[in-house]
Parts: structure tokens; sequence; C-alpha cells
């Protein structure tokens, strides 16, 4: 190494006295050369990552000017339709910050912006993880902490649509107060506590502003940072590709071109959060005017990661039983605790429910192709439909005004459709995803086919099928074939009933609901004759298109060809081997 | 199938039918409505007006409002709606009915400024009713436009929400947005009542009150735009759709284009 | 007996992601070959990160020179704020630069060849977690944990019990006003200032209403008038929350029911304007239909038949207020309501 310049020296020099007393370039000797894969999709992360860096940065600035109390003031700032208006301090340094300090909106709007990708960002790389199965073993823990910075952003995101004071602000904890309320046996009690007595009482703001900028945020970081320790200890996950196996990682070291990449796309995400909260509205406070419980605006809406929330409460029918005296609020607990409940819970333990269905207890580092997971895949898209209908049902006013149909129609749609559409959805994502199984084995069977239809010496015509590429084949031929529990014994041989024999028989149907339909992945002596002939298909055509590649394949020979009517299930294949 | 038939047909045939009667309305408006003097705020027509606007109403309103403006199944009596109702109704397009729905929407006006005021005439001689306002009346040069705002969040933004742009209703009626709206024509729906609307009479809300709302109003249609981008002022769920839209395509364009391999 | 190990399911395949081809050959890039383009590329990313500087002295002339108040008329946008649109656009534009300055330089100037590092097992050899179960047996053995039985026990209790304080502590949250004292919250949320001859006044305004000023489908925001008196720092907004109403008018004949005998004047209805369902304020009066639909949830209520619901998740009909005219002529309450108004709750029964 050549370290002539004295501001490397310098840092040379820093570096020796770091070491010697925390023994860090044993750490760094490790590391800087740590490999990370490439692909667009592993960035989802790091754009929630980076802004939620930038909401705590924008957010340390807001709390500089915001005065997070609920005593009554008179407005004298610079927005003339206020003027005069009775309001809570808490509005007033937040039409100040909008309006009096330069550069203030944007930095509001920037907050409010940078916290929406926050939870956005979080969702759509849950939903990468989700479909490539990426929290497979050894990964649970890490799904785990990822849900519950999930319900973290969704807590941060309220308590900061809370603070403002402004009216449609009020309307959510009114809401989120009413939800409160319902809770069984200390409900009423719980209300009290949390709001210091009715609502909306005097105490709220500043209480939820303390875990608006120190609890909740305090969590999210140390959990964000068990999240990252937890991806540098395990190494990232890869696709599938060529020379990429599940034992190693193919990728860039971090020095210098992940750090440049991951460095640059903090950038690219900052800049890109302060040109949309220079250039686009949102949250415009001054519009809603001062909180008072007895005032409304139409089209009062949550931010859309509580919208679905909302929409479950709009779309419920209003169950409520009185027993004794006392009052079960259906129409609430339903659609605001157990439904999220159930969500939530079945998301944090998903991972250990497909492991324990499919039995499969082995080390996943390479990432699935959410076609080889139908079940999985179709789940997922079950759960974005069901999601996407109750945010419709949160948007049920704007959306009958701005489309002419009526609220009543919509709710009733919904109301019908949250039990339809996902299962029919599920059904259909199965089929697509089989189908494209299916493609994928033609495809490693018969090579691509090119279009181009040749006409063979003796007048035969044949489509020209090309061999797939190097990159292709890897990607298509990761897939592993995975074959359902076999059914268990109901008794052995000398008629003890066995143990556990239901929760075995279950795991066995379950499994092959699975797995059961997945289409089998040729043997490689099938792969390499299947591709010969492809290339064999090419080479006819040699005098007209030149073939340099994939010597390797128009070399191999041997092996069955795949034919009409073979088993192309697993089931049957299993079956078909087990007869020989 | 005959049944089908018929119903296929007559929406078909009147709303051509109404297509061609507004291109001829709108071109005699557009010739008219250059010359058109401001003298429509008559309290109490002349007797000719009212025979003028007698024949109107017989053309126009009488198959649904009854030929004495009694009412009908289809539609509600106008005897004591007052010439503001006839005017609001009227100017804005909102009668005569294009077509049967939830509620009449606001489309370009039928009639012109002077038929208008003949109509409103016909309807007040019938029986004592809201007049159409004064100028003064919804003169706001000298309103309150915040204490216009707080009485327009307790009165208004329920429906019309908190910038004006409108809300939904019960089974597909709306509060329409005021936007567009002319002081004269919020003076004259608070006054009447239009449709779903509540009435607030001048003894509920008095002029003053009135001016002070319409001059929020007209703050919120032509206040600039601080933040940027208005986003229609819709509320949350149009930022949320702006997010998941062009927010995330630019991130996800970004990350797309970090991930390529240069050449 | 037989018992399903997990791994009986995956005898056919257990070498994952085997890869039968061998890595791609490496495709240099236009900068790898041509110095040309490698200099064309520096430029590039200097400009860049230059840019980038000059849009920072931008920010700060915009800071500077741009008044607050000022608007600007830009197509597309409207008229919006000038300091912000340009304050915004210049601070993202110095950042933006900068990461795709960065993106750039890596892309184009860092080496793109790909490295391979082997993973390995998570799992920890067996040596260490035998150490690891000595270990803790030595530490077992050496405390005694095992063999004091009442330490370990009163340890458990002492452990069991010290965060009562912590949780008892959260109890003053909610001190009682000395009205509420004595109280419980669900007694406190199922009364409301009204009492008899409380004059109703009309929000926002505070005037007094007489039934004459209410004409056939009016609609009136309205409040206790005694809710003036309470200042802001005595809870004026609590009761507020709960006492406000509205006040509709229809024809006597159109009101097909009522939650008592007589509770109208001539026509004159009172119904608590807080939903029963969460608690929205709701006012969206459709006077043609006497529907009342909340704007949260879409709860609707037929207000010409007792404010039972008619739509939506809401439970229970609208509280009503039962009003009458005083000796002067203007309406007021004749008691408090007679169920709790609001969002329901586990004791309202």
């Amino acid at each position: 190494m050549t370290t002539t310049s004295p501001v490397e020296k310098a840092g040379g020099a820093t570096a020796t006295y770091v070491d010697k007393r925390l023994g860090s370039n044993s750490f760094l000797s490790r590391n800087l050369g740590k490999v990370f894969p490439d692909h667009w999709s592993f960035m989802l992360g790091e754009i929630a990552l980076y802004s939620f860096i930038v909401v705590l940065l924008t957010g340390t600035f807001l709390t500089l000017f915001f005065k997070p109390s609920m005593i009554e003031v008179i407005y004298d700032g610079s927005y003339v339709p206020l003027k005069g208006v009775k309001m809570s301090e808490a509005y007033a340094s937040s039409l100040d910050i909008s309006f009096d300090v330069r550069g203030g909106l944007l930095l509001r709007q920037m907050h409010h912006w940078s916290a929406l990708i926050f939870v956005a960002a979080i969702a759509v790389h849950m939903f990468r993880v989700f479909f490539t199965g990426a929290f497979r073993k050894p990964r649970e823990f890490n799904w785990i902490i990822g849900v519950g910075l999930t319900v973290l952003a969704l807590a941060a995101g309220f308590s900061g649509y809370s603070l403002p004071d402004d009216l449609l602000s009020g309307t959510g904890l009114q809401i989120a107060r009413g939800i409160v309320q319902a809770t069984p046996i200390v409900g009423t009690w719980m209300a009290f506590l949390l709001f210091g007595g009715e609502f909306p009482g005097t105490d709220f703001i500043s209480m939820l502003y303390g875990i608006h900028i120190l609890l909740i945020p305090g969590l999210i970081l140390a959990l964000i940072t068990v999240h990252l320790m937890m991806v540098w200890v395990q190494k990232h996950t890869q696709f599938p590709g060529p020379g990429r196996t599940n034992d190693n990682v193919v990728g860039y070291p971090l020095l210098p071109v992940y750090m440049a990449k991951a460095g640059g796309f903090f950038f690219v995400v900052f800049g890109i959060i302060a040109l949309v909260g220079g250039l686009v509205t949102i949250n415009p406070i001054w519009i809603f005017g001062p909180y008072t419980p007895d005032q409304v605006s139409a089209g009062s809406q949550p931010d859309w990661y509580i919208g679905w929330l909302d929409g479950a409460l709009r779309i419920m029918p209003n169950w409520e039983t009185v027993i004794g005296g006392f009052t079960i609020s259906w129409n609430i607990m339903i659609p605001a605790m157990i439904m999220p409940g159930i969500v939530f819970t079945g998301l944090a333990l998903y991972p250990f429910i497909e492991a324990w269905v499919t039995g499969d207890k082995r080390e996943h580092n390479l990432l699935d192709r959410p076609r080889n997971a139908p079940v999985r895949t179709a789940f997922g898209m079950m759960a974005i439909t069901f999601y996407c209908l109750l945010w419709v049902g949160g948007a049920n006013d704007i959306i009958a005004t701005a489309f002419d149909l009526s609220i009543n129609a919509i709710t009733w749609f919904l109301r019908v459709m949250i039990f339809v559409l996902p299962p029919i959805v599920f059904v259909v994502t199965k089929r697509v995803c089989l189908g494209l199984q299916r493609r994928d084995r033609d495809k490693l069977l018969h090579g691509y086919e090119s279009g181009r239809v040749l006409r063979l010496p003796h007048g035969e015509f044949i489509e020209v099928h090309e061999p797939l590429s190097a990159k292709d084949l890897a990607v298509i031929t990761a897939k592993t074939d995975i074959v359902p529990l076999p059914a268990p014994e109901r008794a052995d041989a000398e008629g003890v009933r066995s143990k556990g024999y239901r929760i075995h028989s279950l795991r066995h149907r379950l499994s092959g609901f699975f797995y059961a339909d997945n289409v089998t992945r040729p043997t490689d002596a099938e792969i390499e004759a299947g591709q010969h002939h492809a290339a064999h298909d090419a080479a006819l055509e040699a005098p007209l298109h030149e073939y340099e590649d994939q010597d390797e394949i128009r070399n191999a020979h041997g092996g069955v060809l795949h034919h009409p009517g073979m088993a192309d299930t697993n089931a049957e294949q299993l079956e078909e081997r087990s007869q020989h | 199938m005959k049944f089908l038939a018929a119903r296929r047909r007559s929406p078909i045939v009147a709303s051509g039918l109404l297509v061609g009667a507004l291109a001829v309305m709108g071109l005699g408006y557009a010739a008219i409505a250059t010359v058109q003097p401001a003298q429509a705020a008559l309290a109490v027509g002349t007797e000719t007006q009212v025979e003028a606007g007698r024949q109107l109403y017989l053309e126009g309103c009488s198959s649904c409002h009854g030929l004495e403006a009694q009412g009908t199944e289809v539609a509600p009596t106008l005897v004591g709606v007052g010439a503001a109702a006839v005017d609001f109704q009227v100017s804005t397009g909102r009668m005569p009915l294009a077509a049967p729905g939830a509620q009449a929407p606001s489309v370009y006006p039928t009639y012109d400024e002077e038929q208008v005021a003949a109509m409103a005439a016909y309807i007040a001689s019938l029986a004592p009713g809201p007049a159409i306002p004064t100028a003064e009346q919804y003169d706001y040069a000298d309103a309150d436009v915040a204490l216009g705002g707080e009485l327009f969040r307790i009165n208004c933004a329920q429906c019309h929400q908190a910038a004006g742009e409108g809300g939904a209703l019960t089974q597909g009626k709306y509060a329409p947005s005021l936007m567009e709206s002319s002081p004269k024509t919020i003076y004259m729906a608070m006054l009447t009542g239009p449709q779903s609307m509540p009435v607030f009479s001048d003894t509920q809300l008095d002029t003053q009150d009135k001016q002070d709302i319409i001059a929020y109003v007209m703050d919120l249609q032509t206040a600039p735009s601080p933040g940027g981008l208005s986003l229609g002022r819709l509320g949350p769920v149009t930022e949320g759709v702006f997010l998941a839209t062009a927010v995330f395509a630019m991130l996800i364009a970004a990350a797309v284009w970090i991930g390529m391999k240069a050449r | 007996m037989t018992d399903i190990s997990p791994r009986d399911g995956h005898e056919v395949e257990t070498k994952l992601g085997h890869s039968p081809v061998a890595d791609i050959p490496h495709r240099p890039r236009a900068t790898d070959t041509d110095p040309k383009a490698a200099r064309r590329a520096e430029r590039q990313v200097a400009s860049m990160f230059l840019l980038s500087v000059v849009f920072v002295i931008l920010f700060v002339v915009a800071y500077v020179g741009i008044d607050k108040s000022t608007t600007i008329y830009i197509p597309v946008m409207g008229t919006v704020g000038a300091s912000q649109v340009a304050l915004g656009f210049c601070l993202g534009a110095a950042i933006l630069l900068i990461g795709t300055g960065a993106i750039q330089w890596a892309k184009k100037l860092m080496p793109d060849v790909e490295v391979v590092q082997q993973r390995h097992l998570m799992e920890s050899p067996q040596s260490a977690a035998d150490e690891a179960a000595a270990n803790y047996e030595r530490g077992k053995e050496e405390s005694g944990f095992a063999r004091f039985r009442m330490i370990r026990r009163t340890l458990i209790a002492a452990l069991a019990l010290f965060p009562i304080p912590l949780v008892i502590m959260l109890r003053d949250l909610w001190v009682p006003t000395p009205e509420e004292e004595g109280k419980s919250p669900a007694e406190i949320l199922s009364t409301t200032i009204w009492r008899a001859d409380s004059r109703i006044v009309s929000d926002g305004t505070y005037r007094p209403v007489r039934p004459e000023d209410l004409p056939v489908g009016g609609l009136i925001s309205a409040v206790p008038e005694d809710l003036t008196e309470i200042e802001e720092i005595q809870g004026n907004l609590n009761a507020r929350g709960k006492a406000a109403i509205i006040l509709i008018r229809m024809e006597p004949d159109e009101i097909r029911s009522q939650q008592g005998e007589g509770w109208d004047y001539q026509g004159i209805l009172a119904y608590s304007k807080i939903c029963t369902h969460v608690g929205c304020p709701i006012a969206l009066y459709e006077q043609r239909t006497h529907h009342l639909l909340c704007p949260c949830h879409q709860s609707t209520f037929d207000l010409a038949d007792s404010g039972n619901v008619v739509f939506g998740p809401a439970a229970r009909r609208m509280p009503q207020l039962p009003i009458g005219v005083d000796a002067e002529g203007y309406l007021v309450a004749k008691s408090d309501f007679a169920e709790p108004v609001g969002a329901s709750f586990w004791e309202r029964g």
C-alpha cells in the first residue's frame, strides 16, 4: 500500500490509534472486502433505511420550532385566513413552521413525504423478501424484526400525523380514542389514562410528542441496527445465476463499489425526497383549520398506511352485543383489533408456518423465483388484494365523488369482494405460476422457441429452437424439487396407533397443497439432451445464422427426451419412480 | 327482449336530443351573453316578466313540476320556494334536469339571464319565498375571512370538504365542489337549501355571516398553493396515490439504474 | 412406532442451487477499453459534483433573496410559494447530483467484475456448543441456583412483583377534576353539560335560537349557552366534544318517530352531533331524506325515525335531546341526553 498524501497518513494513524484500543483492524480486514450481491430489488430495504435517516434529520429540525402544547393561543402569524382564530399552540407553531420559518414548509413536507416513503418502502421490501422466500432459514429472526419495524413504522406515522392538531389529525385521534374505548372491560379506563381524562383533554399532544420523537424512533433505531447486523453476519441472499450457489455469495466488494452505490443511493433517495417535498404539497394543515371535537371535514382520511384499517372500519356491518349490561362492540373490535392482530401475527409467524408445513429445515441463501413457490406467491397476492380492497374502502368517499359512484354501493361491493376476490386471486396466481413453471420446463427440454420456421431439405417444416443462454440455464435449473411429505402410517406393523398421526397427516396434506402441483425439474441428462437438440435445430440454420456460443452444450449428448404424456407433476412422477 | 330493446333505446334517443338541444341553447346563450346587462336582480317582476316566465315554465318545467307548480311524484312543488331557488337551480344549469340521477348536476345553463329572471318572477308571484339577493348582500369586500373560515368549518366543511372541493353523500348524491361557485350562487344556495342541502336562512346565518363565508370560499378559490403542486387538496388519498405512482416510480427507476450493468 | 423426521421429504434433492454452468465471461465496458470513454465518464462525474456545488450556492441565494410570502406561477403546478419551490428544487438537485455522481462513478470507473465469497453455515461447531453447555453447568453449580430452593423461589417472586410500582404509577395519567372526583370514566362519559333550561346557541356565532329562526329544511350546529362560560383551561373542548348538537326542522308530520314523546318543538329536533360509532362529529344532513351521514365511516342515521341507523358500521341510534322554549321564546333543552352520547364503550350496556 502506498499512502502518500497527508490526509491518508492521518487516516492511517487514526486507524492504528483506534485499533490499539478496540482491535478494529481485524474487523476492517474481514469486512472491507465483504461481498454484496447486486440486484435492484435488494435496494428496496435501503430506500426504507435512507428515508428513515431523512425522517430523523428533518424531524430533528422540526423539533426546534414545534411546540407540543395544547394551551390555547390566538393565532397571529402570516397566514391571513386564520388570523385571530383560537387554536392550540401546537397548531399555531405548525403554521409558523409552514409560513414564518424560511424553508420550514419544505422540511415539514420532506418529513411527511419521507415518512410515507419509509412505510411504503418497508412494505415493498417485505413483499420482495416474502415472494423470494428470503425469510427462510436462517433468516426467520430478521423477518420477525422486520414485522416489528413495520408495526413501529405505522405507530410512528400515526403519532406524527396526530401532532399538528389540525382538524384532520384531531379527527384521526378521535377515531383512535373511539377504538380504545371499545376495548372490553378496560376500554374506558385505558382511554382516560391515555388522554388524561376526557377527549381531547389538554395533555395528549405533549404525551404523544414524547412517544413520537423519543420512544418510537429509539425502538426503530435499535431494531434497524439489529436488522442490519443480522444481514451483515448472515450475508445477503442472492438470486440464482451462473456461478451462484447456496454456499457462496457473488457480487461487488463493500469497498469501493458497494459503498459508492449504496452511499450514492442514499443521496438519490434524499434528493428525491427533497424534490418531492419542495414541489408537491402534502398535508396542507392550514386548510383544515384548528381542531375542535365538534367539527369535521368531508373526506377525512388517514395516511395511506392506516387507510386499510379505516376501510375495514367502514365496511364492517354494525354488529354489537349487549350481555348483562355490558357492550361488546364487534363493529369496532373486529376491524380495528382482531383483524390487524391476526394479520400481523400471521405475518410474523409465516416463516415458521411454512417451514413446518413443508418440513424444510435447510439453510436457504439462494432466493426462490416466485413461480417456483406457487402457493406462497398466491398467498402473497391474496394478502395484497385484501389490503387493496380495504384501502379502497378507506377511500370510498373520494372514489365515490371522483367516479360518480354511490358510497353505499362501494361499501356493499367491498363487503362481498373482501371474501370473494382474494381466493380468486389465489387460484389465478397459482395457475399462472404453474404455467410459468411448465414453460421453464419446456425451455429446458426444447430450448427457446425462436419463432423462425425452417423448411428441411426433405420438405418438413420445423420451428427452430435455440439453446438457452448460460444465464437463463443457471436461473431455471436452480429450481429444486421439493416433494410433499409422505403420508404417515396410521398404525405400525403391530397395530399400535402411531403417535401424532393426526398432526403428521395434516402436515402431509398441507405440504401436498404447497408442492404436489409443482412441475418437476427435468434431470440433468434430460436438460442436456434438450439443449443439444435445440442446438442441433439451430445448427440446421447455421448457413443462415452464425452461432458462436454454447459449444459445451452442443457437444453434449445422450439422455432421455421428454415426450408427451410423460408425468409432469411432482406427485405423478414420484408415483412413476416408485413403480420402477 | 322487447323490454330490453325499449330500455336500450330511450336513453340514447333522450341523450341525443339533449345534446342537440344543449348545443342550440349554448350557441344562443353565447350570442346573447355578450350584450346582457346586469339587471336580473329584480325582487318582484313586472307583469310582463311574470307572464313570460309562466310561458317558459309551462314549456320547460311543467312536465315534471306540474302545470301549477304544485309538484308531482317525480318533482317537488315550487310554490313558496322563492325567486332565489329558481335563479340558483336554473342559472347553474341544474334545472331543467338533464337526465334522471341521484341528483341534478351543475351543467351549462339552458336559459339566459333574462329568461331565468322571468321564471324566477313567475315562481315568486305564486307565493312568497326567498328573493334573489342583491349585489350588496353578497358583496364580501369588507368581510372577515378568518371568521368566515370558522363558520365554514362549522356549517359547510362537513359536506363540501375543508378546501371546498366537495364530498360524497349517501346513495350517489354529493356536495358539489365550490371552486367554480360565484358569491351570488353561494348566497342563494345557503338561502334556499337546494336538493340535499339544508337551509341556512338569514335568521340562522345573517347577511354578515354569509358574506364572511363567501369571503372564505373566494379565498379558497384564489389562494395560491404554498407547498407546491396541490394534488387537488383532497387529502391523504391523493397523496397516497401520488406516492405509489410517481414517487415510487422515481425511486425504483433509480434502483434499477444502479443495478444495471454499464456498457 | 413410526415417526416422520422432517428431512424425510427431501431425499430427492439435497444440494441446493446446483448450477451446471460456469461463470459468464466478463464483458469489458467502453470505459475499460477506450481511454476516451473513461475520460468522458470522469468529466461526467466531476460535472455532477460541480453542479451540486452550484445548486447549494443557488439554495443560499434563494434563502436570502426570496421573500417567504412571494408566490410564483409555474405551468402545471399553478401559483405556488416561490421560496418553498426554489429551496426544495435547489436542495433536491444538489443532493441528487451527489448521489448520481457517486453511482455513475461506481458503474463506469470502478471495477465491475463480480467477486465470489464462500458462505459458512450459521450453526456453531459442536465443540462450541459443548463448551457453552459446560460453562452453563459450571455456573449453575457454582451459584447453587439448583440447590437453594428458597433463594430461587423468593427471587422469582421478587422479580415478578418489581414492575408493579412502575405500572401503578401510570394511574395518575388521569387526575380527575373536582367535578369528576369520585366518578368512574363510564359515568363521566354518560353525562353532558346539558340540563333543564340550558339555552341552545348556534355554534360559532353563539346567538340563542328562536324556533322561527329555523325554517323547515334548515340545520343549525349548536351548543349549550353554558359552554361559553367554560374556559379552555377548564375543559371547554371536553364539554363541547360531548354537548355538540345539531338542530334540524322538518314538517311535524314528517317525523315518523322520536326517542321520547314530545321531544321535538314544532318539528324542530335536536340530535347529538357525535357519532355513536367511534365519535366523529356528524352534520352531513340531507334535508330531503332526513338522513345524517358520518364522513368518517359512513354510518347513516334517519333523523325522521328516532335517529335509527340505516346504513354503516354504527350500531346505536343517535341520541336525541328533548327541547322546548323558555319564557323569552328561545329554544332550550328540557334535560340532559337520556343515553350516553358518542362512541360506544363496555359499561354502556
